[in-house]
């Protein structure tokens, strides 16, 4: 049976070293639930912990109401799916899937029919009777998920596990595994450093950073309304601004250093006129303005990349309107849209989407749109 | 244009080369010698009365058997041990670790009948402990025959098991028994059904070597086997047996061993291949920790062990330096017998590093360019060659002796009783080893590393010599360092190749044993000891390893 996950203020620690502080999150039964974050942020330790491969220095896992923190991993009852697959060389494709079902001495008959079915299912019943070494990574992959999912654990934990796949092959794994996950209904903790892999396969997202977790919310809610300036930078990407907020004919308008007002909707009740903030706007939500007419922020494009769909064009402001140590200020042109390309060295005039735009207090610490929320 | 033209560069050059090497040195001769088992010895004429001899009588097929038990008997033997001193020190947490491993490493790489030659100085007719124990009335069991080949061997090959699977345990990644566990699996049976599948492959590779080494080997049955004849004892004083017609008798002799031994090899392959996989480790096997008794009883397992493994070293060093009169030793201490050595057997010194260092130049530049030839320039002609490789893997090293001995006896090839003829045969021996290991370095190179030299003007051979070569050295050199040891302490091929000008130290040692003149043989022996251990510390600066394949 799958069960919910609650991680109740769990401490991880090596020594002196504290690699997570204490942290609390809900899983609930049957979600898809994927930890994104940047390499070294605590991620694989958190996962590892739930599966019991970690100690645990303080608080509690629990799956439903059992604590689990001194149950040993072989009785924990969890399917996992390592990052370099962990298929046992030495056993064909169908032994390596029955060997969790043999140590539960299930019957023949019985055993037969459930590694028919999860081989059919994952799609490698043609290779069943080959050594490992004789597969492809995604064939591989597909003996981990069906090894670890046959046994129905109470949860599937999955530790990077495209990783190691080139990138067409990541995206049709991504789809399979979420097919699989959908069709047995289990709940599933899955680790990534890839947000677009996240976005695409889970039911909500965690973004953590230094063994804390930044925000937890459905894919759409992570893109679209971050918590914080981390996450918005994180996922995607997002050119930040200085400014501040003035009262506007209906609530505020955040005002950029060069005198550009932008009426905004939308804002917390805590935002307040004079406040210093963060205007945090994404490469696309930006549209081409006539220059000189006022209607936006001006900038010189200073590079050129074409993608195909987009060009992204990187853009030059005078130094006090942007924040300091931004990798790069970007504006993406959508293609099926745009009437002309802009050359480099052009001076423009960008109209930000004040429906979209996002606005941080000024310490970057979270975000000061309403209904946004730290765990959704 | 002729289609059939070859270009002759330096790699066609390389190709005939050893091809040459080979087909001169080891293929000839051995086939010579297979044709001589069938031929009779007054008439030329064929016949297989040479082998109907051998089966007929009780005393030789008895050899056969007795080699047969002895080593199959070390093989089994040496596999427990080997494995489980492997399990312990790469799983827990040992004490002294470090020195547990040279220890371990110095009894493989001693030569091979000092452990005789001392376990006869302790346990012998007039051994330390026979006597000692005589004095309390208690009779010591034999030290001669089955039960000492069967201990000596023992302790001399155990290590080879325990270094294959010891880096075997360290390419298990933990993921897997990580897997087991998360799909229910602990304790007892993640050893039977994981970890222990996973080192087979590694343990039958290693007991091949045992098998090959313990029935190949010469020095001890012929020291410690006293009755207990087996199969080399027997070729070697068939062969050197002074009535003329034996030596048609010994190749029938020396071509049934080389079947068994091919027999063994090819079935070994067979079930390697059949369940070969290979593993590669991210993270290691975390080590654990024994508590109580029974970690008490695992480090005294593992001392008593070494122990017994060192006892040889170390009793044949302590009697270096005791007085002797004649063969027996008497009270008192002194340096007569490093005096003596170095008065009458000097160029046996020399000549064991001479011939050491001349062969490992010529492993060294072989090694280098017949793997790059073998890996990167494949053709019928490399695959030829790496066949032909493989031979000396089968051919036990008195059996090599006597075929060099046989073909190259008379002109226009007469290189019996040279220099030259037992360098080539430690090349012949070792060589498959260098290659091998060459081999896998140049797989893990990638070729676009030469790409980009050539890309950049460089020829070709130059590209060799400068940018592969350069890289291969290191991996090669730390290789080359091993066969050095192995060839200063080679015994089986130089007994039957050396005369007077051209005696070895290990040469020296066997025969000084065979005239009791033991204080002298001590001497030489610690010499070889010395040289060992010292040319193991420059292999571990060398390579930076901490272990040693073979």
């Amino acid at each position: 049976m799958s069960v919910a996950i609650s991680i109740d203020e769990v401490v991880k620690r090596y020594g002196d070293n504290t690699i997570i502080p204490g942290l609390t999150e809900h899983i609930k039964n049957g979600e898809f639930f994927t930890l994104l974050g940047p390499s070294g942020c605590g991620k694989t330790t958190l996962l590892r912990m739930i599966a019991g491969f970690n100690s645990i220095e303080g608080g509690e896992v629990k799956f439903n109401d059992k604590v689990i923190n001194g149950i040993p991993a072989h009785k924990r009852n969890i399917g996992m799916v390592f990052q370099s697959y962990a298929i046992f060389p030495h056993m064909t494709v169908r032994e390596n899937v029955e060997y969790g079902l043999k140590l539960r001495k299930m019957s023949k008959a019985e055993m037969k029919d459930k590694v028919d079915r999860i081989l059919d299912v994952v799609q490698i019943t043609e290779y069943q009777d080959r050594l490992p070494e004789r597969l492809s990574g995604g064939q591989q992959q597909r003996v981990a998920l069906a090894r670890a999912i046959v046994i129905h654990p109470s949860v599937l934990l999955m530790d990077e596990p495209l990783s190691n796949l080139d990138a067409k092959l990541r995206v049709e794994m991504r789809s399979a595994i979420r097919e699989v996950q959908k069709q047995v209904g289990i709940t599933t903790v899955y680790v990534t450093h890839d947000q677009e892999e996240a976005l695409s396969i889970s039911d909500r997202i965690a973004v953590m950073k230094k063994g804390e977790i930044q925000q937890t919310g459905v894919p759409h809610t992570i893109y679209t309304r971050p918590y914080n300036v981390f996450v918005s930078t994180f996922i995607g990407h997002s050119n930040l601004f200085h400014g501040h907020l003035e009262t506007a004919d209906e609530g505020l308008a955040a005002v950029f250093p060069d005198g550009y007002r932008m009426p905004l909707t939308g804002l917390a009740p805590e935002a307040a006129p004079g406040q210093e903030v963060i205007i945090s706007v994404r490469p696309e939500e930006f549209s081409i303005r006539p220059s000189g007419s006022g209607e936006g922020v001006s900038c010189r494009i200073h590079s050129r990349v074409f993608l195909g769909k987009y060009i992204t064009y990187g853009l030059e402001f005078a130094e006090n309107m942007i924040l300091p140590n931004q990798p790069s200020i970007e504006y993406s042109q959508d293609l099926g849209h745009a009437e002309r390309m802009l050359e480099v060295g052009e001076t423009v005039t960008l109209k930000p989407n004040a429906v979209k735009v996002n606005i941080f207090a000024a310490d970057g610490s979270h975000s000061l749109m309403a209904g946004v929320v730290q765990n959704e | 244009m002729n289609k059939f033209h070859i270009r002759w560069d330096f790699w066609t050059g390389i190709t005939c080369l050893s091809i040459a090497v080979f087909g001169l040195f080891l293929i000839y001769p051995l086939f010579s010698l297979f044709i001589s088992a069938f031929q009779d010895a007054s008439t030329g004429e064929w016949t297989m009365s040479n082998f109907a001899h051998f089966f007929e009588r009780k005393y030789y097929y008895q050899s056969m058997i007795n080699s047969f038990t002895v080593t199959t008997s070390v093989t089994v033997l040496a596999v427990i041990i080997g494995t489980a001193l492997a399990y312990a020190m790469t799983l827990y947490r040992v004490r002294f670790k470090n020195i547990v491993e040279i220890c371990v490493i110095i009894s493989l790489l001693s030569p091979p009948f000092i452990g005789a030659y001392s376990w006869i100085l302790i346990g012998g007719r007039s051994g330390i402990l026979t006597r000692w124990m005589a004095e309390f009335g208690i009779d010591f069991p034999s030290i001669y025959g089955f039960a000492g080949i069967l201990l000596v061997l023992t302790l001399k090959l155990y290590p080879f098991i325990y270094l294959f699977v010891a880096g075997a345990l360290k390419n298990i990644d933990s993921a897997l028994i990580e897997a087991a566990e998360s799909l229910g699996c602990s304790g007892l049976r993640k050893v039977v059904t994981i970890i222990i599948p996973l080192i087979t492959p590694t343990i039958l590779a290693g007991a091949l070597m045992v098998f090959m080494n313990a029935m190949a080997d010469f020095g001890t049955p012929m020291l410690i086997g006293e009755g207990f004849n087996v199969m080399p004892v027997m070729i070697y004083s068939e062969f050197i047996n002074e009535v003329g017609d034996q030596a048609n008798f010994a190749a029938a002799m020396a071509a049934i061993m080389v079947l068994i031994t091919s027999t063994i090899f090819m079935l070994q392959k067979y079930v390697v291949n059949r369940k070969s996989f290979t593993m590669s480790s991210l993270r290691p096997l975390a080590m654990g920790e024994l508590h109580g008794i029974k970690n008490v009883l695992m480090h005294a397992a593992i001392y008593l062990l070494v122990a017994l493994s060192m006892i040889p070293q170390l009793v044949v060093i302590y009697t270096s330096f005791l007085k002797t009169s004649g063969s027996v030793f008497v009270d008192g201490y002194s340096l007569d017998s490093y005096r003596t050595i170095f008065e009458s057997l000097g160029t046996c010194i020399a000549n064991t590093y001479e011939f050491s260092t001349a062969a490992m130049i010529m492993i060294i530049f072989l090694g280098m360019t017949v793997a790059y030839l073998t890996t990167r320039r494949k053709s019928w002609l490399t695959d030829i060659i790496d066949t032909l490789t493989m031979f000396p893997y089968i051919i036990p090293g008195s059996v090599l002796g006597i075929t060099l001995l046989l073909a190259f006896n008379e002109r226009p090839l007469l290189l019996s009783g040279t220099a030259f003829i037992i360098i080539i045969s430690l090349v012949i021996r070792r060589l498959p080893y260098t290659l091998r290991s060459s081999s896998a370095i140049l797989y893990q190179l990638s070729p676009s590393l030469e790409e980009a030299s050539i890309s950049l003007g460089a020829s070709p051979l130059k590209t060799f010599f400068k940018i592969t070569a350069v890289m291969m050295l290191p991996g090669v050199m730390s290789g080359a360092i091993i066969s050095w040891i192995t060839a200063i302490n080679e015994l089986s091929s130089s007994v039957i190749l050396f005369t007077g000008a051209t005696k070895t130290m290990s040469v020296a040692i066997y025969t000084e044993v065979i005239r009791a003149s033991y204080g002298t043989a001590a001497a030489l022996s610690t010499i070889l000891t010395l040289t060992t251990i010292t040319a193991m510390v420059i292999f571990f600066k060398v390579s930076g390893r901490h272990d040693v394949t073979l």
